[in-house]
């Protein structure tokens, strides 16, 4: 399992790159791993407005459907359409298929995200 | 949970271990998509060990499964075997299950692992005559090996011809790398392949000879998630889903399998009258036309108003199509007619086409 180091991650398998006031979101390789094969992605559409911990998006494997929820609150600016013909994507290199970036209304939400050594411990005691 | 005797192989092919109905079973080895592409292009092994097994003995054997199963069992000849439903009174479906003619006082029924003991209390509330009915589940494990190299690999480790094995026959008998075995040409995939049954104790040893010879010619371990994948792309029934105690044979287009010529059975006198009046709800298949994946429980819509629910819907790896089996109204189900399929809130539509999605691949002689 591949856990990357400067960036942050949240307890439902997200992972946050945070640049400047703006944030860019996926998905991690554990959460990818987990879920199979993905076959499907539902992106919500650019200025669309998000609060933390309401569903973001979908993504969908053979099996099922699970959410990704916004790991911060703030407006969307960028999704990654790359992923509506390729959701498969996500599962070739998790960390570089982003979902969305989101420009942030509450930047004071980023303190409660934890770090990638926090994340590895978390993906352990999952397994 | 209950484990079949393949547990520990499952974990050490890398098997993803889940709780299906009780049991302990691989969902997936190596990924659903490749499993299934490896059964439509080459071979796949499934451990089906799960499976409920129950024989059926008596002068009264024949007589008493004619009542029972809504299939016609008289012209049936030693060594072959039918699909059948056991219905309650009302039409609705007890379980769907193959039965396996060794001679007209002994039959082997294999039933649905989590319907196995709801069908043995059904089966022995309604003895009749000289039988006797057993749950010989734990006597036997069971494996699938399906797809269009099967017979090459089998074949090579067995002296019978397999060719004497016709589509729905069996030989109750045979030695494969030495092992007695029962195989059928039977299946739940859409393709060429067959059914094994032999002794659990016996089950470890043959897997592993099975997937080492077969591994030249493609052969994969494959998981439920693909034998569910597989199983609807060919548009064949999974009890709870397209039948069940509310869902009638007729309804999921099945009736072929109820043959109301026949003189009294469990179910006869409501189902005739459904063929009658002809049937609420019918059962279609469909095409997502909008972007989404339709799910198990997911709303059809006709013009805003409720018409039914999808049984089963999802990506079909082989087909490469978001397509969906749908029990709706039966004034709606008009070929290319257009649904709509609620997926999270949003309407989406698609459209009706023919059954099956993947033409069966059967050999048949």
């Amino acid at each position: 399992m591949n856990i990357i180091k400067d960036i942050k991650y949240t307890v439902s398998h997200e992972w946050i790159r945070i640049e400047g006031n703006t944030a860019r979101i996926g998905i991690t390789d554990f959460a990818q791993n987990q879920m199979g094969t993905l076959v499907f992605v539902e992106l919500p559409e650019v200025d669309d407005e998000v609060g933390k911990g309401s569903p973001l998006a979908v993504v969908e494997s053979v099996k099922a459907a699970s959410d990704v929820y916004a790991p911060l609150s703030g407006t969307i600016t960028e999704i990654n359409e790359a992923l509506a013909d390729n959701p498969e994507l996500i599962n070739e290199e998790p960390y570089e298929s982003w979902l969305v970036t989101l420009e942030l209304s509450n930047p004071s939400e980023v303190a409660e995200l934890i770090d990638s050594a926090e994340y590895e411990k978390l993906c352990q005691q999952g397994e | 949970m209950k484990k079949t005797p393949l547990y520990d192989l499952h974990l050490a092919l890398g098997g993803k271990i889940i709780d299906f109905g009780g049991w302990a079973l691989p969902v997936e080895y190596e990924g659903i998509i490749k499993e299934h592409e490896a059964v439509r292009s080459a071979a796949g092994l499934f451990d089906v060990s799960h499976m409920g097994e129950i024989i059926v003995q008596g002068p009264n054997a024949q007589n008493y499964l004619q009542k029972m199963l809504t299939n016609d069992l008289s012209p049936m000849q030693n060594f072959q075997v039918y699909y059948s439903f056991l219905c309650y009174p009302n039409g609705g479906v007890v379980d769907d299950l193959i039965v396996y003619r060794y001679n007209p006082e002994y039959y082997l029924l294999v039933v649905n692992a989590s319907n196995k003991d709801k069908d043995y209390e059904w089966l022995k509330q309604h003895e009749e005559g000289q039988i006797t009915i057993t749950d010989a589940s734990e006597q036997y494990a069971q494996f699938a090996i399906q797809g269009p190299q099967a017979q090459t690999i089998l074949q090579t480790l067995c002296d019978t011809d397999l060719n004497e094995i016709n589509f729905f026959r069996f030989l109750p008998e045979l030695l494969v790398a030495g092992i007695p075995v029962l195989i059928s040409r039977t299946g739940y995939t859409g393709e060429d392949g067959f059914e094994i049954y032999l002794d659990p104790s016996k089950a470890p040893a043959l897997w592993q000879v099975l997937l080492e010879k077969g591994k030249n010619h493609g052969l994969l371990p494959i998981g439920l998630g693909a034998r569910d994948t597989l199983r609807f792309e060919a548009a064949l029934p999974l009890y709870g889903h397209e039948i069940s105690a509310d869902i009638t044979p007729y309804e999921a287009g099945l009736g072929f399998f109820v043959k109301t010529i026949k003189e009294d059975f469990v179910g006869k006198e409501a189902l005739i009258n459904q063929k009658e009046i002809g049937v609420p709800r019918k059962l279609v298949a469909f095409e997502m036309i909008d972007r989404g994946i339709p799910r198990n429980g997911y709303e059809v819509q006709a013009d805003g108003l409720r018409i039914g629910y999808v049984t089963t819907g999802g990506f079909a790896p082989f087909l490469k199509k978001n397509i969906g089996l749908a029990l709706i109204e039966s004034i709606h189900a008009q070929e290319e007619g257009i649904l709509e399929i609620v997926v999270r809130k949003k309407k989406l539509k698609a459209k009706i086409i023919p059954k099956p999605f993947y033409q069966k691949r059967y050999k048949r002689t």
